[in-house]
């Protein structure tokens, strides 16, 4: 799409301006060089350049990121070029720790997702920019709320602890994404295999480099205003009964259990009350960036500020977030070899939360609410759930008394040096740092919701936290980079590290509030009577924590002529977290990479521009645990009842394991990279695995052992091994179909396979989770199984003949015709705990994303979608009460012999239906459109002359719809933990979100 | 000259971090002190004692849940399936897979590895008053030793040092003789070393730890030693019968003079379900509380452990105890137009002396924050456990056993007993199962006196006196412990 004008002239010199072609700015610093020839020239700041050159020479102009131009010279002395941004991924800069390198000499495997994507997502956070984008990343939410976390979980789930990755944003950790602008992000590079070993012993669950816009030298003041506003809405309504069907349902119930009918007279009852509709409202959110970026020859800045307010589904205000940012990342070269780098980000957020996914929450009461009863009574009270169970309340009377706000008030920042004290030879000092304050307040009114209802209040309380964090990093290093005759590159890293994370809780109870106060909302200065919560480990100091890291790394990367790649690393970490005798650890990794299509041999074929063989393998490590658990210390608790006050003494806090160690996962990675079809066709495949060891985790002990004290647990230890294989697939098109239609379109495809090796704890399992009320834990993790199984009754149908319950193993509790049929696993003609067995687990078997879009003239569209497969997910937000409302599926119950053999009889009596088995357990698949986006692009010459660079609108809808079986609110929603994900207790949904936007350039 | 500065500069930096970068960085002790480091002064006791009292308030478990054992209760609850392990030891179907089971054995260790911290370092120094302290702690370790003993039988034994981890791979169940020697020694040893009073209500006397002791020998049928220990505490002259038996279970009842032992609850701070054991209010107040209630004096709670009929049944007409120990709510709802819904099992009957009261804070949690003292030894206690040994020592002395005796029933406004010998003891049992009626003695009194099988249903003889140890706690032992015989 080259402009180029020609003019006959002999030995000349021939001047030119070059621009960027999609925006028109001018682009400084562009290599021009004779084919052939050393001689070559460099675009001044003005993206303007003069070259001596013979005609019928070509001169190569190449820019970062932007596809190479090959311009013959004939008779012109004028050649304007208008530089196009690169198609080729090849030249992509990845970052990959300390450093960065070109796509194609990469040999571990990174996903990489850049600016562009998240213009056109644009997340409300980070994370929903990764889900579907990238092949073995998944990101599940715990909760579609403003403001609620997600969990990025890179190639599966290891560890039945922490299985978060490590996240640096500009170098600096950071753990809640939700303090960072998306619209900041210039990259998101994620290092999944052993080549993020460079980060150790915080690398075993993945690294995710963020890093945050800059400006460009040499370009002008540029001002970039992004805007859109939206309306939110749920994604999904549970099929539940109405008023009469429910009203039929219960009397049915009742006849069953010989009781008398509770709505005699329903008839007239219609439709009722829809609880869903109640509590779900369209909800706006609005969010507003500003940036303004440029640079000089030496100095380069980029400052902005956003602002977002979103309302939520549930409760609107009640559930809202608001954040405000403000950004800058500033670089200064101070001389030619020293260059001096800033970076900062102020947050403050304010979040309201609602009760969400428990036995309890306002979904789940919203879900088994009666649909007789109006939401306020005639008396303009609102009414009272009686006889619903003690957990089940009116949902909107409880988001009425809901009173649960947190701030966040953070800066991060970061200062790095970097200084070349000899030729190839540089040094660099980064220092990171982050402090954050954290306020919640939590105000609970006195209430009444019914009889029994445990939420019932009867003294106001507002507890107050008040947490400070602080953590700062330090990285020192020095680099050689050096390329021999032409055809060997080195590179050589060798630094150190020192990470400090530290932090200070204070917790408050105050009772006693004038009317007054609690009118104009509470805070802890307005109660008569103060608890302080800490009071007794403050005197020790011990409200706080301190965690180090020291670390030294060293890596060296070699090539031979850019087509045989070797890279090797090593880094030592210590940690506070591990006695003297295991503090440190030592983590190596090496990869290599060998690109085919540089041999003679695939010259010749000419549909294949790019192949790369790259192989990774190494050992990473993990740390995340709880402090000191290596050493008995006192910090249980020892709390007793004097005189009617609570006396605090002390006592021993975790069980100690003096021997705890390292956790090591062992990680492999082959990948082959393929480009085809002129540069319009990557295909990426890699398979992978990872086989943790040493696991720590937390296993059960024996009971002697005094663990179950208030304030301490069992003993941290190493004892398991999980292992997840997989296979990723990517294939991406980038074409032009004409000039006027571009068209672009990706897959990725990820297959995984999670199974526990081994558990060390005596009884050969761990388990977690809770189903109903006071039953067993449902999930397990056990050799042989992936972790997080679900283990209980299998069932077989229903029993439709006293006669068939009579022949048949049954529990103790009494069964009768129309119950659930359990199988009879170890076959001792009855059903107990022993017969339970694999229900299924919450491991996808294989997970997909997809994206398309294209540019037709000015307007442009895309789409994009993403998918599990496989995946299991317990329902568990029908409370097993009499008189809670049901779901649709009830009506196909049983009601007589052979009528069914899959919905068991409605129940108000005793039955053993309750108890956890596959009746409860869901397929939980799913195929989402997670976004559409129709945008159009005002054409230049009308926005011109009004100084405008860039003028684009759009609408998008954003989760627009899901396909799946699943009867729950979302069956993407999951939470984090192995031993307690995918248990619905009516996840807050992600919402459906319309919205309209602008984006403007000056 | 500015370009040498800053080369400077940097060097200066790179020198500074990597000289900074020694190991020492990550040598942070911890703020929480090293447990090998304490017991330095007379107040480390003091805090330690403190942790050693903590988990008497998770014995809360083990008054339900002796209580739902025996013929006075049935289990309750919401439905069948609420808390198995409740249900199934109500039935007497219980398995050694049981929940509850496994919390009663994990906590009465919790509980010994407490006071086991204390007298692993006994000896480190002396101070005023340490005698009251090590006291205190030997009733303590004791108190929780008895319980293992009374629920399991032979239980590993580990005496004044903690169990450390990898211990439980080494130890065997130690026999109940033994293990009642050691009871029997520090319940000797804390009633020398202990005072006849505290300054502090909830604190072990003297007279708790006698008549602990005595108890401890009545359970192995030592009635002369029984005899002689208890009569200890009815001379001390310390405590008296409360004429007014209604006001022992209220609020202002709590630490009264008939209190020999007492569990002290709160209701300023609760918990959650995923930590029973750290409420500091009495947790089984709210599982027996009425279901969905609505109406004075009470408040609601799970309905679990409800009177039977029969309990109901077996007091004397004219009975004071009657209407303090069951609550009719059919008959209380109609005169006090209260409403409350029927649980599982509903009989009509709750279990009156500790349900939840109206007026308590019960921050937290309000069904696990309940303020209710656990009254552990009442004095009417101790004089039936008193006449039941005058009653069966070598040489009887019915005349005392029946002084002890009508003194607990003229206060219930009940006709004194006249007759002797066996129709004595048997008299005796049966006002020990109404006067403690509620408060979870009455399983382990037939188990003892061996006659569970005539009132328990689905008793086996052999078999349910004891519970089965968690088949899990014998694997995460390494799997060599014999399970109890029948399971």
């Amino acid at each position: 799409m080259s402009l180029v004008s020609f003019h006959l002239m002999a030995q000349q010199i021939v001047t030119g301006n070059v621009t960027d072609q999609e925006t028109g700015t001018s682009l400084p610093g562009v290599s021009i060089i004779i084919e052939g020839k050393q001689v070559g020239a460099t675009t001044d700041f003005d993206g303007n350049f003069k070259i001596n050159v013979d005609p019928d020479e070509v001169l190569i102009f190449s820019y970062l990121g932007f596809t190479t131009q090959k311009v013959k010279v004939t008779n012109s002395n004028v050649v304007d070029i208008q530089m196009e941004l690169s198609l080729d991924k090849l030249d992509e800069v990845v970052v990959v720790g300390y450093g960065t390198q070109l796509k194609k000499e990469v040999t571990g495997s990174v996903g990489v997702i850049n600016s562009e994507t998240i213009d056109q997502l644009k997340p409300v956070r980070i994370e929903q920019a990764i889900q579907g984008q990238m092949a073995g990343v998944a990101i599940t939410s715990a909760s579609g709320a403003p403001g609620s976390g997600s969990n990025i979980r890179i190639r599966g789930i290891s560890t039945n602890g922490n299985n978060n990755p490590l996240i640096l944003v500009d170098g600096n950790v950071i753990e809640d994404l939700s303090v960072i602008n998306p619209a900041d992000i210039k990259s998101i590079n994620i290092l999944k295999d052993a080549t993020a070993g460079i980060y150790g012993v915080r690398a075993a669950n993945g690294v995710v480099l963020i890093t945050t816009k800059s400006g460009r030298k040499r370009s002008p003041l540029s001002i970039s205003y992004d805007t859109y506003f939206g309306v939110q809405e749920t994604s999904n309504h549970i099929r539940l009964l109405n008023a009469t069907e429910y009203a039929a349902i219960v009397n049915e119930a009742a006849a069953i259990a010989g009781n008398a009918p509770v709505h005699p007279n329903f008839a007239s009852y219609g439709t009722g009350t829809n609880w869903q509709n109640e509590v779900f409202s369209s909800a706006p959110i609005v969010s507003h960036n500003l940036r303004a970026s440029g640079g000089t020859e030496k100095f380069t800045y980029s400052v902005g500020t956003s602002y977002l307010d979103q309302d939520g589904i549930v409760g609107k205000e009640k559930s809202n977030f608001n954040r405000i940012t403000f950004n800058s990342n500033l670089s200064y070269d101070i001389s030619e070899k020293l260059n001096v780098k800033a970076t900062g980000i102020y947050t403050h957020s304010n979040q309201n939360r609602l009760s969400e996914n428990a036995l309890g929450s306002v979904l789940f009461n919203a879900i088994n609410m009666d649909p007789t009863l109006p939401v306020k009574t005639a008396d303009g009270a609102y009414s009272l759930a009686e006889g619903l169970g003690n957990e089940v309340i009116n949902p909107m009377a409880q988001i009425e008394n809901t009173d649960d706000k947190i701030r966040v008030d953070k800066i991060s920042a970061t200062l790095g040096f970097k200084y070349e004290f000899a030729p190839n030879f540089f040094a660099e000092s980064r220092f990171q740092y982050n402090h954050s304050k954290v306020k919640t307040d939590v105000f609970k009114p006195v209430v009444n919701y019914g009889s029994g209802k445990v939420f019932n209040i009867s003294t106001n309380e507002l507890v107050d936290n008040d947490d400070k964090y602080e953590d700062y990093t330090w990285d020192n290093f020095l680099k050689y980079e050096k390329t021999f005759n032409d055809i060997h590159q080195v590179k050589v890293l060798l630094g150190g590290s020192m990470f400090k994370t530290s932090g200070t809780f204070e917790s408050y109870t105050g009772t006693g509030f004038s009317d007054e106060s609690i009118k104009n909302g509470v805070s802890i200065g307005d109660a008569a009577n103060v608890v302080d919560q800490n009071a007794q480990s403050k005197l020790r100091g011990a409200n706080t924590f301190d965690v180090r890291l020291l670390s030294y790394f060293g890596r060296v990367q070699y090539d031979y002529k850019g087509k045989y790649l070797f890279s090797a690393m090593i880094r030592r970490d210590g940690s506070t977290r591990f006695g003297p005798n295991n503090r440190f650890g030592y983590f190596p990794s090496a990869s290599l990479g060998w690109v085919i299509s540089d041999e003679s041999f695939l010259e010749e074929v000419n549909f294949i521009d790019f192949m790369k063989i790259r192989a990774s393998h190494g050992i990473m490590g993990n740390d995340q645990i709880g402090d000191y658990r290596f050493l008995s210390t006192l910090g249980g608790q020892a709390k007793y009842a004097f005189n009617e006050l609570i006396v605090e003494g002390l006592a021993e806090g975790a069980l100690a394991n003096p021997s705890i160690k390292w956790e090591e996962q062992e990680a492999t990675n082959i990948g082959l990279d393929i480009t085809l079809l002129s540069n319009h066709l990557d295909v990426s495949i890699d398979a992978f695995s990872r086989k943790t060891k040493n696991l720590l985790l937390s296993p059960q002990v024996s009971g002697i052992l005094g663990a179950v004290a208030p304030g301490s647990s069992a003993p941290t230890v190493n004892a398991g091994t999980v292992e997840n294989k997989g296979l990723e697939f990517l294939v991406a098109y980038k074409g032009d179909l004409s000039d006027e239609m571009k068209f672009r379109a990706s897959v990725n495809l990820t297959t995984l396979n999670n199974e526990v090796l081994f558990v060390a704890s005596q009884n050969g399992f761990e388990q977690g989770g809770a189903f109903g009320v006071g039953q067993e834990p449902p999930l397990r993790m056990e050799a042989g199984y992936p972790i997080g199984f679900f283990y209980g009754y299998k069932t077989d149908g229903i029993f439709q003949t006293q006669d068939e319950i009579d022949a048949a193993a049954v529990t103790s509790v009494k069964t009768s015709p129309g119950d659930l049929k359990f199988v009879d696993i170890n076959k001792d003609d009855k059903i107990d705990l022993e017969d339970r067995t694999n229900l299924g687990d919450p491991h996808p078997d294989f997970t997909f994303g997809f994206n398309i879009g294209f540019d037709y003239k000015n307007f442009d569209f895309s789409v994009s979608a993403f998918g599990a497969s496989g995946n299991e997910i317990i329902r568990n937000f029908e409370r097993n009460q009499p008189l809670v409302n049901k779901q649709v599926s009830v009506l196909g119950r049983w009601t007589g012999v052979n009528s069914t053999n899959s919905t068991p009889k409605v129940n108000a009596g005793t039955s053993p239906n309750s108890l956890f088995s596959d009746y409860y357990v869901e397929d939980g698949s799913y195929l989402r459109i997670q976004n559409m986006q129709v945008g159009y692009t005002l054409p230049k010459e009308a926005i011109e002359k009004q100084g405008i660079d860039h003028l684009r609108v759009y609408g998008s809808v954003s989760n627009l719809y899901t396909f799946t079986n699943f009867s729950g609110f979302d069956p993407t929603t999951s939470d984090g933990s192995p031993l307690a994900a995918a248990i619905d207790l009516g996840f807050y949904p992600m919402p459906r979100t319309f919205s309209i936007g602008l984006n403007i350039k000056f | 000259m500015k370009k040498y500065i800053t080369e400077k500069i940097t060097l200066f930096i790179a020198m500074l971090a990597i000289v900074a970068c020694t190991d020492d960085f990550i040598n942070v002790p911890s703020k929480n002190q090293n447990s090998d480091d304490f017991f330095n002064t007379a107040k480390d006791y003091e805090d330690a004692l403190i942790g050693a009292y903590d988990l008497l308030q998770s014995t809360y478990l083990n008054v339900l849940l002796g209580e739902i054992a025996s013929d006075n209760t049935l289990c309750g609850g919401e439905n069948a399936n609420d808390t198995p392990g409740f249900q199934q030891i109500d039935d007497m179907i219980h398995t050694a897979s049981n929940e509850q089971l496994r919390a009663i054995w994990s906590r009465m260790y919790a509980g010994v590895n407490r006071t086991n911290y204390i007298l692993e370092y006994q000896d480190k120094i002396t101070f005023n008053d340490k005698d009251n302290i090590i006291g205190q702690v030997k009733f303590l370790r004791a108190y929780y030793y008895f319980e293992l003993v009374k629920w399991f039988g032979d239980v590993p034994m580990i005496v004044d040092k903690r169990f450390q981890f990898g211990d439980q791979f080494n130890i065997d169940r130690t026999p109940k003789a033994e293990v009642y020697a050691q009871i029997e020694a520090d319940l000797v040893d804390a009633a020398n070393k202990l005072p006849l009073t505290q300054t502090t209500d909830g604190k072990v006397t003297k007279g708790a730890a006698q008549s602990l002791l005595g108890k401890v020998y009545l359970f192995q049928n030592k009635f002369d030693e029984a005899a002689n220990e208890l009569e200890k505490v009815i001379n001390s002259n310390i405590y008296s019968l409360v004429s007014d038996f209604n006001s022992i279970f209220e609020h202002e009842g709590e630490n009264n003079s008939e209190s020999v032992f007492e569990i002290q609850y709160t209701d300023a701070e609760g918990a959650s379900f995923d930590c029973l054991q750290c409420s500091s209010g009495n947790v089984a107040v709210g599982f027996s509380g009425i279901r969905s209630y609505d109406g004075p004096v009470f408040d609601s709670g799970f309905s679990f452990n409800v009177p039977t009929q029969e309990l109901v049944d077996a007091f004397e007409d004219g009975d004071k105890r009657k209407d303090v120990t069951v609550l009719d709510i059919v008959a209380w709802a109609e005169a006090n137009n209260a409403k409350y819904t029927e649980g599982y099992e509903h009989t009509g009957y709750f279990n009156r002396k500790y349900l939840p009261r109206k007026g308590d804070k019960n921050l937290g949690d309000a069904n696990l924050t309940n303020p209710n003292n656990y009254r552990a030894i009442r004095y009417s206690d101790v004089l039936l456990m008193a006449a039941e040994a005058q009653n069966r020592k070598t040489s009887p002395d019915d005349a005392k056993a029946k002084l002890y005796l009508n003194q607990v029933r003229e206060r219930a406004a009940l006709l004194p007993i006249t007759i002797t010998g066996s129709a004595l003891t048997s008299s005796i049992l049966k006002e020990r199962r109404i006067e403690l009626a509620g408060e979870g003695h009455r399983f382990f009194d037939l188990v003892r006196t061996a006659e569970a099988s005539k009132f328990i249903n689905g008793f086996v003889t052999d078999k349910h006196e004891l519970f089965p140890i968690p088949t899990i706690e014998i694997d995460l032992a390494g799997g060599r412990w014999a399970q109890n015989q029948g399971y």
